[in-house]
């Protein structure tokens, strides 16, 4: 399996991406795109920017894993994952996920895989800059926790 | 003496007030640097209490259980993670 993973806090270009790894996705009759972008709301005040942090070196390392992961569970051609780090404004993309199989039901499943373990496993952190001048940290969701769950 | 760097991210920076740290460690395991840390104070028990530490990473290898640090070790402390 091709596997490409990246994180940067360049923008992605979905169609440059797609085109991309169609060279690697060999006899693939399914690519599921998803991408995750930036709500401009969190509660009642609106979003400025959200701001994301990693571990350099490990985090890749660890979406390394949970795409070998897939691999091991789906006949899967090739995947890519960009995730962005640094600020970014509310509509920005912030994570891209790209899938290449030879039937779309494994493309699907293993897309939905990738990012339910993308967010509960793999170290990133949000911090909300809102309107006000208030900022937080997000509190990690129980309800990925649950998506994530129904995989094991 | 030998040491260890310690990382700290995301909320965790701000509940204990900086991003890094070199702490003197002649060796032992995660659970043992985790109850050091704990017993500076109340600041520091909240800080690092069970639901805030998500994972910990020694030498940039993610470690479960009570893992061992070795001197010299860079090691990662990880609040529950917010990304995709």
């Amino acid at each position: 399996m091709h596997c490409d993973i990246t994180i940067q806090t360049a923008p992605f270009d979905l169609g440059a991406e797609e085109a991309a790894l169609r060279v690697h996705a060999g006899d693939a009759g399914a690519l599921v795109a998803f991408q995750g972008m930036v709500r401009g709301h969190d509660a009642a005040i609106p979003l400025t920017a959200l701001f994301l942090e990693h571990y350099p070196g490990v985090t890749e390392a660890e979406i390394r894993r949970i795409a070998g992961d897939a691999a091991a569970r789906w006949p899967l051609t090739a995947v890519r994952v960009i995730h962005r780090v640094g600020s970014l404004a509310p509509g920005e993309g912030i994570v891209l996920v790209l899938v290449a199989s030879g039937h779309r039901a494994a493309a699907f499943e293993a897309a939905a895989f990738l990012m339910d373990y993308l967010k509960t496993e793999a170290p990133f952190w949000k911090r909300e800059h809102f309107a006000d001048g208030s900022q937080r940290w997000v509190d990690a969701k129980a309800s990925d926790g649950d998506a994530a769950a129904r995989w094991a | 003496m030998s040491s260890i760097r310690i990382l700290y991210f995301g909320r965790l920076k701000d509940a204990v007030g900086h991003a890094d740290e070199t702490l003197d460690w002649a060796g032992g395991t995660t659970g043992q640097l985790l109850a050091q840390l704990r017993g500076r104070g109340e600041a520091w028990a909240g800080a690092l209490a069970e639901g805030q530490v998500f994972r910990l990473v020694v030498n940039q290898q993610i470690v479960r259980g009570d893992a061992d640090i070795p001197p010299g070790a860079e090691v990662g402390i990880l609040p529950p993670v917010t990304g995709g």
